[in-house]
């Protein structure tokens, strides 16, 4: 049996990988550091973890070899990418390679808690899913065929006039564990995939940030959402859109997105 | 060199053919001349000969010998007359101008005999060109004309008294007559010099008038035409040449100064978009660079703040680092933002507030070099919807580079703001186009002063191709692809599927030509003029909307101006006047914020007087 740590953090920069392990130590959460991926590999031949976060700007390999190594090695453990906000294309890349998220660097330690608390609950949700079988299904309502999310935590699904709805995933309402505020932004807002369209307070008080699912023009805003926080938890996938956008360009958007439709199969 | 210049060469072909044709001519005409005053001479020379002979005829029917003689000897007293004599048939001299040479035998084969005497037996009749000969009486003394006349018999020769002469006889002797012929001679030089002097003097005006001609006309345009090629080579393609020929050399430096033109128009955009991709690895690069120990900051500055919550005299300050350190994290977004043109994260925002948090952040800076910053807010300006972080980054840069221009000898830099309000035309920029079949009309390559301009496929008179209307709504300078007639119908296409865009019932109110129309979503349909010249243009939408509100700007030092020819390059990206100093990226990012923000930045200068940039944002985007 593996000796059982928290956190793996990878990082060929000591100042992050010491900084990161402080911030969570501080939380009680052990952590373990490398400072390649290939180190990352090594370590995880001897311990298990419950939660992986890894550079993407790496050598040999870098974030994305080692997400693919780990998912062939079939480890459960929930890797978040960490990236520049040069890399955003790679972000929602990783999320379909299978990273439970990413957080954009620099970050601050409440948004690194966040994510970190999130994914270590979403993943816990997961678990309880998978073992419960029928009845914690419940646990979260996955998102509706025809939509296309990015990662666990945004939705997106074409309208017929050629404008797209917005809005979070079920699995992320549910892993921060309540919603007590959103700031949202303005109609006329511009935003690009996998930048941050919103921010979600939690019940905590963490402050969760919403990586848009596709690019476009914000043309409206629920303002039911934007009004009460409770009607988004309660109708995540229909009522509770957060905003109606003029897509830029949908249909490439929606190629770096997972299909929900293929979630069921 | 010089043999190489057409108009060398051109000269040298004009002087040639006129060299060969006056010499031709001359020679024919110095030739006629000289054959015509011989002739006169000789008709002279024939007819003194009859009048020797006439007037001396009596004398020899007498026999008076004397009178004879003396007669002969006045005669040839006249100067036109060299000798007279007259000789019976055997060539014996019997009268002579010159005393010592009667009695004397002439020799057949001498000048005066031959022409009867050279063919064996005697020829009896002669005409005049044939009884008159040519010589010289020395080898190198002046030329002599001689006539010879012979004395033919008459019945009142044999009838005379003294019987001299049997009545058998046919020519009793010849009397031979010489002119001298120095006279004539010297007007047949004299003409030839003439002819010469003349084709000489023609075949140099000639030359002269076609040299200059060609200087004129060739060489100088072509000496322009070369010095442009190499400047434009050198890289100067704003060279142009003066356009004030009609002929082809005139066409041809009218269509350089096209090309030129259209050189530095291409150049241009290659240079704009090679920079701002150059901008864009850099921005990558710097952000990458930036991001790991940005992190290193952030984290622990944010970890710490989080551990001293018990000690709020700690909080201050750190609150202070991690709330700067965000900021940082907002540039180094937003210089991203730039490179891929991305969009500002606007919210409702008091721009007088973000100048004031911009100057105090400078100003303890700008203080030590005696800068001091004067605001003269207007505090009822609406609040707009804008990215504070990138404009207080806008106004930190504005102010930095204000104190720069200022230098070290101090002076004051004033910020001021107003709201004003502007009609839509002129500040209107077309962003979307697209023709009924929803085809993208706007190009991206071709822009006209920075913004991306709408493209039409046009047809004129058999001419194709694109013309490039300028996105600022109603403000003319559009640009045509191919050259078109103002006073011709052109009709416009859409590029994509050639669908027609001209409005079939509509006429262009201030001329009459027909209209084109596009739609730019979502605002409605634009119209416009076709006709090139025209600048007419009509936008309902925006129209109707009126005049837009906006919150102007105006950053003023008065520090060392910046010159004129500086000024269209500011905002380029990596044009730096600070040397070493700056990167030369502040007024391009500066510009590309303000373009995010649907604002305009223009400036004004004067060298030596100072610099005033003016900003302006739309209060509604």
């Amino acid at each position: 049996m593996k000796s059982q740590r928290d956190i793996l953090v990878i990082d060929d920069e000591p100042v992050i990988t010491r900084a990161v392990s402080r911030i969570c130590a501080e939380e009680g959460l052990s952590v373990d550091a490398a400072d390649s991926g290939e180190a990352a590999l090594d370590m995880l031949g001897v311990r298990s973890y419950r939660l992986i976060l890894c550079d993407i700007m790496m050598t040999d390999p870098d974030g994305f070899g080692f997400l693919k190594e780990a998912t062939l090695r079939r480890h459960k453990t929930p890797i978040v990418m960490a990236t520049g906000y040069a890399t955003l294309e790679n972000a929602v890349r990783s999320l379909t390679e299978g990273a439970a998220d990413f957080i954009a660097k620099p970050f601050t330690a409440d948004e690194l808690l966040a994510v970190v608390r999130r994914t270590l609950r979403g993943r816990q949700l997961q678990n309880e899913a998978a073992a419960g079988g029928r009845r914690d299904s419940l646990a979260f309502v996955p998102c509706p065929p025809k939509y296309f999310r990015l990662g666990n935590v945004s939705w997106v699904k074409e309208e017929r006039e050629g404008t797209a709805l917005i809005g979070l995933n079920d699995l992320f309402l549910k892993t921060i564990e309540g919603v007590s505020g959103f700031e949202l932004s303005p109609v006329k807002d511009e935003t690009a995939q996998g930048a941050v369209c919103a921010t979600v307070t939690s019940a905590a008080g963490d402050r969760h940030a919403v990586a848009c699912p596709v690019g476009g023009r914000i043309v409206e805003v629920n303002a039911a959402a934007k009004a009460d926080p409770t009607a988004v938890e309660k109708d995540p996938y229909f009522e509770g859109w957060l905003y109606r956008v003029v897509p830029t360009d949908l249909q490439t958007d929606l190629k770096r997105l997972i299909s929900c439709s293929s979630d069921r199969l | 060199m010089l043999r190489r210049r057409i108009g060398y060469k051109l000269t040298a072909a004009v002087a040639a053919t006129a060299l060969v044709t006056i010499s031709v001519f001359a020679y024919v005409n110095v030739r006629s001349h000289g054959r015509s005053l011989l002739a006169e001479v000789e008709r002279h020379a024939n007819q003194l000969s009859e009048t020797v002979k006439s007037g001396t005829e009596y004398d020899m029917l007498g026999n008076h010998r004397e009178r004879i003689h003396e007669s002969i000897k006045r005669m040839r007293n006249q100067s036109s007359i060299e000798r007279i004599r007259v000789m019976n048939k055997s060539g014996a001299v019997i009268y002579s101008s010159d005393a010592a040479e009667i009695g004397k035998m002439v020799d057949k084969k001498a000048e005066s005999c031959y022409m009867c005497h050279s063919a064996g037996a005697p020829i009896e009749r002669l005409n005049t060109k044939e009884r008159t000969r040519v010589f010289r009486l020395q080898p190198d003394g002046p030329r002599t004309l001689g006539i010879i006349n012979p004395i033919y018999n008459a019945p009142s020769c044999w009838t005379a008294a003294c019987h001299a002469h049997p009545r058998s006889q046919v020519v009793l002797g010849v009397l031979d007559v010489t002119l001298p012929l120095a006279e004539a001679d010297k007007n047949i030089r004299l003409a030839q010099m003439e002819v010469v002097v003349f084709a000489l003097s023609a075949i140099l005006a000639l030359s002269l008038i076609v040299a200059y001609l060609v200087r004129i006309w060739v060489d100088l345009p072509v000496a322009e035409l070369v010095t442009a090629t190499r400047r434009v080579a050198g890289g100067d393609l704003r060279y142009t040449i003066e356009e004030r020929r009609q002929d082809e050399l005139g066409m041809l430096a009218r269509s350089f100064n096209n090309m030129t033109g259209k050189l530095s128009e291409a150049r241009l955009q290659l240079f704009q978009s090679d920079k701002l991709a150059s901008l864009g690895r850099l921005a990558a690069g710097v952000a990458h660079e930036i991001n790991n120990p940005l992190t290193g900051v952030l984290t622990y500055s944010s970890f710490l703040l989080k551990r001293t919550k018990d000690q709020p005299e700690l909080q201050e300050d750190l609150k202070v680092i991690v709330r700067e350190t965000i900021r940082s994290r907002e540039i180094v977004k937003s210089l991203l933002d730039f490179a891929r043109q991305s969009v500002p994260k606007k919210s409702e925002a008091d721009i007088n507030e973000i100048v004031s948090r911009a100057a105090s952040v400078v100003e303890s800076q700008l203080a030590l070099n005696h800068v001091a910053i004067s605001r003269n807010l207007d505090a009822n300006i609406p609040k707009a919807a804008v990215d504070a972080n990138q404009l207080q980054q806008v106004f930190i840069n504005l102010f930095v580079n204000a104190s720069d221009a200022i230098g070290p000898k101090g002076g004051t830099i004033t910020v001021s703001s107003a709201a004003l309000s502007l009609s839509p035309v002129g500040i209107t920029q077309i962003k979307k186009a697209q023709c009924p079949k929803r085809h993208s009309l706007i190009d991206g390559e071709v822009r006209i002063d920075g913004k991306p301009s709408v493209r039409l496929k046009a047809r004129s008179e058999g001419n194709e191709g694109f013309i490039y209307l300028n996105p600022m709504y109603a403000m003319g300078a559009h640009h045509h692809g191919i050259p078109v007639d103002d006073q011709k119908a052109i009709e416009l296409f859409c590029p994509e599927c050639s669908v027609s865009l001209i409005q079939p019932s509509r006429e262009c109110p201030q001329c009459g030509a027909a209209v084109y129309a596009f739609e730019s979503p979502p605002k409605g349909l634009v119209e416009g003029c076709s006709r090139k010249g025209c600048d007419w243009q009509r936008w309902e939408e925006v129209d109707a909307t009126g005049a837009r509100e906006f919150i102007e700007l105006r950053v003023h030092d008065d520090g060392c101006g910046i010159a004129k020819e500086q000024l269209p390059k500011i905002f380029e990206p990596f044009y730096s006047t600070k040397g070493q100093k700056g990167t030369g990226l502040g007024l391009s990012v500066i510009w590309g914020i303000v373009d995010n923000h649907n604002g305009t930045i223009s400036v004004e200068s004067e060298p030596g007087a100072g610099t005033t940039f003016v900003l302006r944002f739309p209060v509604k985007a």
